[in-house]
Parts: C-alpha cells; structure tokens; sequence
C-alpha cells in the first residue's frame, strides 16, 4: 500500500527494483527491443570474430626480436614487430646524422614550450612566452638545419616523423599570415582584390593535394628565374604552405563571420581606420573563435603529410618503403603499416580531443 | 469569467486521472504521488518554482515522459507501454509548448495540416479549410502562407496553438505558452487562450500569469519538489494560501 | 576645404590627399594588387621561357596523339599501349570516375549506418560505431589505402587456394573475382520490363498524392512501388525464358578465367576512400540528426504522429538542410582523394596523364596543366550543384 505523507513531506524513494542498477543498464541498453537484441549479437559476433585473432596477432604470437623477417616467421606466426626495433631510428628521425639527434629533440621540446602560452590561457608567464613563441620558428630553423656555428645538415637528410612535424608545424605557421589575408581580400569589397583571392582559394581547394606535390617536384623550378635552385624538401614546403593558407583563410572566413556586426560598427565608430580595427578589434576575436578549426585544419595537414613520400621524400611512409624494399624485410608493410597507424592515431586523436574541449570552452562562453 | 461561467462548462466526465503517480530520471525522484483528476470543461493552472516538475507531470499526461508507478487514465484509457493507446490519446490531446517547436521547413498553413492530413487522413482541401479557421480564430489567418521564422513570438505561439487546435483535441496542455514572449506580445497569446476557454475547452495550463489564472481557472494547483502541495480555487488559493511554501511562492512572484 | 585654393597643387599633397580618401584609396589598392599580379605572372612566364629555351623544349599538346607506350591494366574502353595520350588520360578520367562513384555509394551507405547506430541505445554497438568513426578519420587517407591493399595482397591466398564465400565468388590476392551476367537476346524484356516499372511507379507516386489530397487515403505507395520495381523485371526474366547467364570464373592454370574481377588496387582503393569518408559522414549524419532539436519530435508526437511519419515528414528533410552541403563536400574530398590512386598502381588521372604520361614525354607543364584543369572542372562542376540545392532550399526567415 502506499504509506501516506502530509504534503510537502514526500521522501525522495529510489526508484522501483526494475528501474535501478545493472539490470535497468542492460536491459536498457541492450535488449530494450527486438532491434537491439539483433544489434547486440551482430556486435558480439563481430567482436569475437575480429578481436581474439587480432590480439593473437598482434600480442600472443608477435616476435619483437629478431634481425630478420625469417627469424621472425621462424619464431612465432604472429605479427613481426622486430622491424620496428630495427628502423626505430630511421622512422623517427630519417637519415639525420646520430650524433646530432640531440638537435632534434631540443627543437621537439622547445616547441611544446613555445606552443604552451598560444594553446593555453593560464600559462605562468604566459606574456613571456609569448615573444618566445615568436623567436622559436628562427630558432627551430637553426637548430635543425644548422648554421650560427652548429654543424650544417642537408634537408634530404630529413626523414621520418622529423618530417612529418616539420611539415606540418611550417605549413600551418606559414600559413597563417597569407590565410589571414586571403580571407580579408575575400571579403573585401574591392573587386580586384576580392577576386585575386577567391581565385586562389578556389583553385587551391579545387585541386588534390597531391598534384601540388607534382607541381613542386616537376614544375616550381621551371618558374624560378633561371639559375636558382630550391632543394625538394624546401618546394615541398612552400606548396604545403599556400596549400594550407587556402584551407585557413576559409577557416578564418568562418571566424569573422561570426563576429557581430556591431563589432565592426563600433570599432569604425571609434574612429579606427580598417587595419587598425582589423588588428585590435575583429581579428584576435576571429582568430579566437576559429582557433578549434585551425586545429582542425592542422590535423588534416599533419595527416596530410604523408602525401610528400609521392613525390619522393622520406617521411614514415618514405623509410617504409625503403625497409620493404630491404630483403631482410620485405612483406612486413602490415606490421609496419598498422605502427605507423597507431602513431598518427595517437597524436590525431590527442589533438581533436584537444580541439573538442576548445569548442566546448567557446560554447559555454568563457 | 464569472464563477458561474466558469463552472457552467464542467460535466462530470472525468478527462483525466493520475493516481499515486511517481516518475524518476534515473535516481532522481520527480514525480511523488501525484493525485489528480480533471473533468470535461475543467481548466487547470499550475504553478510552482522551477524545476518543481511541472512540465514533467504534464508530459507525462501525452506521455512524452513515462512514469513508473501509479497509473494515468486519459479518457478511459490508461496508458502503458501500448503503442496504439498511446498515439489514439496523442490524437486528443493538445500541447503547446514554451519554445513553440513549429516546423521551420513549413509553412504555417503547412504546420497546421500536417497531422489532419496524416493522421486524420483529412483530404488536403479539407485540411486547409480547417486549418483557416483555427488561423482566423488565433487572428492571423493573414500569416498561413509565411514561415514560422518569419514571424513575430506571439505570432509563432498562436500559429502552433492553431495547429494544436486542427487536430480538434478534447484537452490542451500547454507548458509556459508566455514565458519565452516579449512583454508587448504575452496579451495577444493570454486572450486566445482566454477565448478558448470561454468556448469550453478542458485545460491544463503551466503558467505564472496570475491574473490569467484568477480570470480562466478552476482550480489553481501548486507544485513543489515533484509533489502537489496545494490545490483550490483561485479566489481561495490567492487569497488564503494554507502551505507556508506557497505562501512564500505567491509572495516572490507578486512582488515582480 | 581651404586646400583647393592652391594654384599650383604640390604632387606629393596631391598624392597624399588621394590615399587619404576612402573611395581613391580603395582603387589605388585595387591598380597596385592589379600591377603586382600581372608582374607576378609576367616573371614566372618569363623564367618559364627561358628556362624552356635552356632545355631546348617547347610547349606543345601535339604529343597527346603520340602513342602511349605504357599498359593501363584496368580500362573500360579499349586501350593498349599503342593508343594514344590522349586516350590515355580518358581512360584515367574513367577509372577516377568509377572508383569514385563507387566510393560515393558505399561511403554514404557506411557513413549513414555508422551514423545512425552511433546514437543507438545500445551501448556496445554505439561504441563500436564510435571506435570506427575515430580510427577512421584520425589515420590518414593514403595510409589506409596502404593498409588496405596489404591486407589484401599479403592475408589473401592465392587463385590456386583462394577463399569462396559462395558459389563463384573467389576471393585471392589478384582479385575478387564474381560471375559475370552474360545477356542474351531477349534481355531486353527485362529492361523493357523495369523502364516500364519506373513509369508505373512513378505514375503511382503522383496518383497516390492526388488520391491522398482529395480523398485523405493513404497508399503504402513505398511498399507497392518497390514491389513493382523489383516484381515486374522478375516477371519478365521467367517469362522470357531466363535470357540472363552467368559467366562464372574458372581457374585455369594459376589465375581465373571468365567472370568479372575487382582487382586488388581497385578495391583496396574502393574500400579506403568509402571507409575514410564514410567516418566522416556518419559524424555528419549524427550532427544532422542531433542538430534538429528534440523539441521537433515532441511537438510532432504530441500531434500523434508516429516514429516513422515524424522521422520521415520533420526529422529527415530538416536533417538533410543541414547536412547535405558538408555532404557534398565530402563528395568533393573523396574525388580529390582518389587521386592518390597512384601509390598503389590504380591507373587513375594522376597516374595516367599525370605520372606515366609525365615521365615519358617529359612534358611536366602541358601534363600538369591537364591534370589540374580536369580537376577543376570536376570541383566547378559540383560547387555550382551545391550552390544550387543550398539556394533551393535555405530556410526562409531564420
Ligand atoms: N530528461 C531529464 N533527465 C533528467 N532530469 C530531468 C530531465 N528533465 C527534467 N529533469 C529534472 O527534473 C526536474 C523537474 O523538471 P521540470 O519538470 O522541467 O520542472 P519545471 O517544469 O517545474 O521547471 C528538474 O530538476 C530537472 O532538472
Ligand atoms: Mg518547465
């Protein structure tokens, strides 16, 4: 029976059996109705049809020493991760000379303290740093190519995932000036300037990226004054970065659509002239409110790099090749490929979770 | 209304019941014994300090929330987890909600046809006479071939109250119709709804405009923790609030 | 203005009050921007030409009509290495297409799927459709191509023992290969039978409408016309005397002979581009889905119509506002991405005009620029679409 309670004295009760705990959880979530009940014994099929052979594969019987592809098939029928050790070095830093590696992870570590104050708002010293991250492109450069007394290394050298940030952080840096330009002469009311950029954005995204490459490996030294040369690696860049810089200016297109007209109004109201305005009123808000898209952007280009291996460079996929080409290794390309995967799962993944929160932080508006 | 007219149109048949009604979202219990009967011609008026489950008990009457204990009667069916009981008493049942939810991609004569059409099966001729004269009885039968993000708040309240009205429902539920409304707007939207009470039409409305509770209600009902505290006609229930937490309800919304 | 009394105007203040001026300063921008551009152009196709000279080359698309000199292994029109550039490249045209075509398909079939059971109830399964969206977009495209393609060429068997799931379907690492139907004659039967099908149900369609508008009855028009599509050219095949055959493979020696084969570039291909972008259209599919607010169902429930009526006549064609322009230019990104056709030896555009062609002729700028100009018509081609269906179907008034 009830038990009856004056008004205004009803206990919160928990809810009937039914309702409550694991059961409610199952039910619920997995025999709610006949859909679902077929839907769970697909998934549980699936999953017992795909998983216990991967993790066989990859865990159970995988060799992770030996010095070639026959010790390994040798030793055990699962996945040959032995490679890996193998090349570990030339897939995180390419042909770079070993004894200047130590280049290389300070430039890796300054970026991350140079990235610090731009990603995060409550950075101690995050004014300082600000400059810091300013200086690090000059400094990156010296570090990693040489030069100021530090012992000259040559791009081809470059290679693995080296390459890969390398390309990627120059692309979106380099990128970002010209994106910003782009996209206030696209929305500039001058004709000429307006469709200079429209063209070139267009065009750009119109096109795959991959034949930028081409055009950087067959055609860019076609188009410079005759006698100069730009190696590879520095082509490759330039293309990446105006390939970038188009994706962005849509990117920013997009921030500066959403700032309110009456920010316009009242910044020409003060009396600014457009680029004093751009520069102190609507561009730090448009930059602020697409910085999750650029991050997007970014994570597009880094997974993009993997393209350069086309047209000859030595990122993961470049030294992949090479290893698959190295008879002591030859058709391992799913080990090495399923490795090379994870990385850039990892590092992709991070970064959109990161991109997630920051889109998250604008919604709520603080 | 006078009192008279008031109670003129109530009959004794009972539209709705809920007895010993409890209802939770997951642990959280919201709904606690709820007891409440509502006859034909009845219109009642429910207040209560947010988040007091006001819009919970009355999603629950079209069952857009389910309840776990207790049953609820709409015109002598009760609601379970029956598909085909459920969609015959959305049929009856009218609700306006606080955002007016009208479909963007249509137009508000489109809106208003809808349901006649597809669930009446109501030739589409027909549909849109119907669906003028509820337009003209909400007073913009000029505004059926716009769409509803061209239209002004008040507007787009009496649009869906209109096609609310198309499906001829014998109870209308409406969840704080005034409350997302400019000011100037908020009469425009009362004075329907006092019209259609005037016509005898059984309501159950979720609102703090007192002086439309004092002018259309019945029974005045006031809710508090999930639970009804207090329940009377609204010259009593205005006047001689007994639970110290209505008291003190009435008094903060009367000061603004 | 006390400056316009000056007889003689200074140039420099003249200059200055110019630039000053909003409206003059705007077109002195525009003449500058203009000026920079065409001297920008003018330098690069002045080092062009010199370059060019120093080379001894000239630029010249008289090599398309030169033979080819190269093999294309999967060609839907005729072609062998006598053919010519120029065919060629439209055999890559061809190939691009129907890679990407197919890709299109099954990317939307995945992405709506995926998309759909990531907001399931069921716990297990919204993960799984969560783990896939995650891997799917976070790895990269030309990555799972590779993956793909070894998984096919290195886990399948050979012809000789090569995987049958059904009755002359054989699965091996030079090809899926399946039956091949063989027409006869009297197929046309069954065409004849399914045109008139169409215009049956299509005459049904509008039939139903009226009937429903002036009576109120409902056909299940859905039900009926699908029955007729597919009844009606069934009909036809017995009736006719089943003129349909199937060329099933046979192994001969160690490959197959007869039937169809996908080889193992296509599907690899296939099967990365529609995995890749079906991941990102199924989170397009969830935010479409998502994006109509949940006020819409229940204002459509109240009203009593039911789950299917609401998805159908509120849900779905708001949903689609919303998502068909990221749609298309998912579309867009797998046409480009099929590009990368050629790090597996898919003889697509890139591959064909692109690099074999390329290479040969050493012709860089006349290949490229063919390349990139087909590319850009496909992109103009179907931006001018989208702009189109977004023009026809932007909400009014919000
Ligand atoms: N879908 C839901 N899930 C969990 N809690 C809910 C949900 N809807 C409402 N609640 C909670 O139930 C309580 C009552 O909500 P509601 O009926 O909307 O109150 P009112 O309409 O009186 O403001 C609130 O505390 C609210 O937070
Ligand atoms: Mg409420």
């Amino acid at each position: 029976m009830q038990q009856q309670y004056e008004a205004g004295r009803h206990p919160d009760l928990p809810p009937p059996l039914v309702e409550r705990g694991a059961v409610k959880w199952v039910r619920d979530n997995f025999f709610s109705n006949a859909t679902s009940i077929v839907l769970t014994a697909v998934a549980v099929y699936f999953l017992y049809k795909v998983v216990p052979p991967f993790v066989e594969w990859a865990f159970v019987d995988a060799v992770w020493d030996a010095h070639h592809r026959n010790e390994c098939r040798a030793k055990g029928e699962g996945a040959c991760w032995a490679v890996l050790r193998a090349r570990i070095a030339q897939f995180t830093y390419g042909f770079y000379p070993a004894h200047l590696y130590w280049r290389v992870n300070t430039a890796f570590v300054l970026l991350f303290i140079a990235l610090a104050p731009l990603l995060f708002e409550h950075v101690p010293g995050r004014r300082y740093l600000l400059w810091f991250s300013l200086a690090y492109p000059v400094l990156a450069f010296f570090l990693l190519w040489g030069g100021l007394g530090l012992e000259p290394v040559e791009s081809a050298k470059f290679g693995g995932f080296l390459l890969t940030i390398v390309i990627g952080v120059t692309g979106i840096i380099g990128s970002l000036p010209l994106g910003i330009l782009l996209a206030l002469g696209r929305r500039s009311r001058l004709l000429i300037v307006h469709t200079i950029s429209v063209a070139f954005i267009e065009f750009v995204r119109g096109v795959p990226l991959i034949t930028l490459l081409f055009i950087a490996s067959t055609l860019l030294n076609y188009f410079l004054p005759p006698g100069t040369y730009f190696d590879l690696l520095l082509r490759v860049l330039i293309m990446v970065t105006l390939f970038a810089s188009a994706y962005l200016a849509e990117v920013i297109r997009g921030g500066l659509a959403g700032i309110p007209k009456g920010q316009f109004e009242a910044a020409d109201s003060l009396g600014l002239g457009y680029w004093k305005s751009m520069r102190l009123v609507i561009l730090p808000q448009a930059l602020h409110i697409s910085i999750p898209n650029i991050v997007n952007t970014f994570i597009g280009l880094y997974k993009d790099t993997t393209l350069v291996v086309i047209v000859g460079l030595a990122d993961p996929l470049g030294i992949s090749r090479a290893t698959l080409a190295d008879s002591k290794w030859q058709g391992l390309s799913t080990e090495i490929y399923i490795a090379i995967a994870v990385f850039f799962f990892v590092s992709c993944f991070a970064m959109s979770r990161y991109s997630l929160y920051l889109e998250k932080k604008l919604h709520t508006g603080h | 209304m006078s009192a008279q007219e008031k109670s003129m149109s109530v009959s004794d048949e009972m539209m709705i019941e809920m007895n010993g009604v409890h209802k939770w979202y997951g642990q959280f219990h919201v709904l606690k014994n709820i007891n409440l009967t509502v006859k034909r011609g009845e219109r009642i008026v429910i207040c209560g300090p947010s988040g007091s489950g006001k819009s919970t008990l009355i999603r629950c009457i079209n069952r857009l929330e389910e309840h776990q204990q207790g049953e609820i009667i709409v015109e002598g069916t009760e609601l379970t987890g029956n598909l085909k009981h459920i969609e015959q008493i959305r049929r009856e049942v009218g609700m306006v909600f606080q955002h007016f939810n009208l479909f963007p991609h249509l137009t508000v004569m489109e809106n208003c046809t809808l349901a006649p059409i597809w669930v009446r099966h109501m030739p589409k001729q027909e549909a849109e006479e119907l669906a003028m004269n509820y337009l003209r009885q909400v007073k913009i039968p000029e505004q059926a071939e716009k769409f509803p993000g061209q239209l002004s708040g008040g507007q787009q309240q009496r649009a869906a109250i209109a096609r609310s009205l198309c499906m001829r429902p014998k109870v209308m539920l409406f969840d704080e119709p005034t409350s997302a409304l400019d000011p100037e707007m908020i009469k425009e939207v009362l004075d329907i709804m006092i019209e259609l009470a005037r016509d005898g039409m059984t309501m159950i409305c979720v609102t703090h405009e007192m002086g439309f509770a004092k002018t259309v209600a019945n029974r005045v009902i006031f809710m508090d923790g999930g639970e009804i505290i207090e329940q009377n006609e609204p010259e009593e229930f205005f006047a001689n609030p007994k639970n110290e937490r209505t008291q003190l309800f009435l008094s903060q919304i009367l000061q603004h | 203005m006390t400056g316009e009394t000056t007889v003689f105007p200074n140039p420099l203040r003249w200059a200055l009050g110019l630039w000053r001026d909003q409206k003059h300063r705007g077109t002195i921008i525009q003449i500058m921007a203009l000026v920079a551009l065409l001297l920008f152009i003018g330098i690069i196709i002045r080092n062009t030409a010199i370059n060019l000279q120093a080379l001894g080359l000239e630029i010249g698309y008289d090599f398309l009509t030169e033979p080819a000199n190269y093999d294309i292994n999967q060609h839907l029109i005729d072609y062998n290495s006598l053919s010519s550039h120029l065919r060629a490249t439209v055999v890559g045209i061809i190939n691009t297409a129907l890679v990407s075509v197919c890709g299109i398909i099954l990317a939307t079939v995945i992405g709506l799927f995926a998309g759909i059971l990531r907001l399931s109830k069921n716990w297990l399964v919204s993960r799984i459709m969560y783990a896939y969206v995650e891997f799917g977009r976070n790895v990269p495209v030309l990555l799972q191509i590779l993956l793909f393609h070894a998984l096919i060429i290195h886990t399948l068997p050979h012809p000789r023992a090569s995987l049958s799931p059904m009755d002359g379907v054989f699965l091996s690492n030079r090809g899926f290969y399946v039956p091949q139907p063989v027409l006869e004659p009297a197929a046309w039967a069954i065409l004849a039978a399914l045109v008139i099908a169409v215009a049956a149900a299509w005459w049904f369609a509008g039939h139903a409408k009226r009937v429903q508008e002036n009576t109120g009855r409902h056909y299940p028009v859905f039900t009926i016309n699908l029955a007729l599509i597919i009844g009606l050219p069934l009909l036809a095949f017995f009736l006719a005397g089943r003129p349909i055959g199937l060329d099933f493979p046979q192994l001969k020696g160690f490959n197959y002979q007869g039937g169809m084969v996908l080889r193992p570039e296509f599907t690899a291909l296939w099967f990365a581009l529609s995995f890749y972008a079906g991941a990102y259209i199924a989170e397009l599919v969830r935010a479409g889905i998502l994006a109509i607010s949940r006020g819409q169902t229940e204002a459509a429930y109240s009203l009593g119509l039911r789950p299917n009526w609401t998805m159908r006549l509120v849900i779905l064609p708001q949903a689609m506002r919303v998502m068909v322009p990221p749609l298309i230019s998912q579309y867009l990104g797998l046409i480009k991405d099929s590009s990368l056709a050629i790090v597996i030896g898919y003889m697509d555009i890139v591959a064909t005009i692109g690099g074999i062609s390329l290479n040969q002729t050493g012709r860089a700028l006349e290949c490229m620029s063919i390349t990139l100009f087909i590319y850009l018509g496909i992109s103009l081609g179907v931006s001018t679409v989208m702009n189109w269906y977004n023009r026809r179907v932007a909400l009014v008034g919000s």
